[in-house]
């Protein structure tokens, strides 16, 4: 008799890589493909379980950047990283590898919500905010968002021309990039790091209550946070997500 | 049946170094936290536990530290996965400050100044497995990890640890905290790998 799943209950599932492509010099893109994949919010995670032929074992925890209609996940290269060198530069396509999820329901967006969204990426950190706007173009969701995503140089970027193109095509998204090290050329502003005036100026003024989602490095999550209640946001509004 | 990765050795512990199932072993200390860091003062700061018929027990800052503190050195487990070993607190155990509380409940709902939340069964606080932490290696804990005081109950994973700890509330019945409210285990023993609802 096959084995059914007990409702509420997180399985591992055998997942399939079908695609990889380089994001940045130092950060992969995979598809996955997840038999009968249920689902998941925008911001939610999976486990991912590895496992060695002598049966050693690791599991490392990924945002998933896509909608919920396909199981993505961006990967940042760590050299001294046990498991993304892997991820990035060994597993091959077609490859089999175990995943549970998704979980988390706190660092989410609810297409249901309709407050404005502000969206704070902090390099890779943008992992679970692109897979916020490609839902809200998913479900042709009409709740203005705006993007800040900070990172070192433009050559950082993940999702470049996706973010580009959508910047155009998906009316009432709005994106800025931050550079902290180099521009691109011809920028009309020096590089420098996310301020209080770039929140202000890019994000919602915190008269709109909107929800603020935040997500990067510690110490850029923390000085976005900060700020963010430095500006009047209600604190409950402003969610977080760190790493490293 | 595990399904191996092709190519996947991974780099293995030493045999002395003894980890949770599926943890790894982290050399800094990674904060986790769902939103902006609260700041709270110490003349501000107060400690409330609260039984099941209504009755409140109070500290100031100043009571607090004037209380007999232990030195703990302690591995911790973190549900992301990471675990960090020895580290090292100094703080009041539980069994100090709930010595002249009396109760029937059965468990804790622990609450933090921003409106976190976690519970956990109150048995689980006595016994020396329990403190309210206010020091850490060997300098005042920085609110980015919970000062001016979290709770520390480290055989639990680290998320049962409330950082900015205001008040624990001691209850007849189970109340979901935060995170058990949104799909991770209720109890949370590392060493079950009790991760996950239904884990």
């Amino acid at each position: 008799m096959a084995r059914t799943a007990v409702p509420g209950r997180l399985t591992w599932r055998v997942a399939t890589l079908t695609e990889t492509t380089a994001l940045t010099a130092t950060a992969r893109r995979l598809v996955l493909d997840v038999p009968d994949w249920p689902g998941h919010l925008p911001g939610q995670h999976v486990d991912l379980r590895l496992t060695a032929e002598d049966g050693y074992s690791v599991q490392r925890s990924y945002s998933l950047s896509s909608a919920p209609d396909s199981v993505e996940l961006a990967v940042q290269r760590v050299d001294d990283g046990e498991v993304s060198p892997y991820l990035c530069d060994v597993l091959p396509v077609g490859a089999r590898i175990e995943l549970r999820g998704p979980v988390g329901g706190w660092f989410v967006w609810r297409p249901t919500d309709q407050a404005p969204v502000t969206l704070v990426a902090g390099g890779s950190g943008i992992a679970p905010l692109m897979a916020m706007i490609r839902t809200r173009a998913l479900e042709a969701s009409r709740v203005p968002f705006r993007l800040i995503y900070s990172v070192r140089t433009p050559d950082d970027v993940y999702f470049a021309d996706e973010l580009c193109h959508r910047a155009r095509e998906d009316a009432g998204l709005d994106v800025k990039i931050v550079y902290t090290r180099r521009t691109p050329e011809g920028a009309p502003e020096p590089p420098g790091r996310l301020g209080v005036a770039t929140l202000h100026t890019h994000g919602w003024p915190a008269e709109f209550t909107p929800m603020s989602f935040v997500c990067g490095p510690t110490g850029f999550v923390e000085t976005v946070a900060d700020a963010l209640v430095a500006l009047g946001h209600d604190p409950r509004r402003v969610r977080t997500e760190r790493f490293g | 049946m595990a399904i191996v990765s092709p190519g996947f050795t991974g780099r293995r512990q030493p045999p002395e170094v003894r980890l949770p199932p599926g943890q790894y072993l982290a050399e800094d200390f990674p904060v986790l936290t769902a939103g902006p860091t609260p700041r709270v003062p110490t003349d501000r700061w107060e400690l409330v536990i609260s039984t099941e018929t209504g009755q409140r027990h109070t500290w100031t800052w100043q009571q607090l530290i004037e209380l007999p503190a232990e030195k703990i050195t302690t591995d911790i487990h973190c549900v992301t996965k990471w675990s960090k070993l020895g580290t090292r607190w100094k703080g009041v155990s539980l069994d100090v400050l709930l010595e002249d509380v009396e109760t029937a409940a059965d468990y804790a709902l622990v609450q933090s100044y921003g409106g976190y939340t976690t519970n956990l069964p109150l048995e689980d606080l006595l016994d020396g497995q329990a403190w309210i932490a206010y020091r850490y290696d060997g300098e005042a804990l920085t609110p980015e990890h919970g000062g001016p005081a979290r709770l520390l109950v480290p055989h639990l994973y680290f998320w049962k640890s409330a950082k900015w700890v205001h008040g624990i509330q001691l209850l007849l019945e189970d109340e979901p905290g935060f995170w058990e409210s949104a799909g991770y285990h209720d109890y949370g023993d590392p060493w079950r790998e009790q991760r996950y609802q239904g884990d």
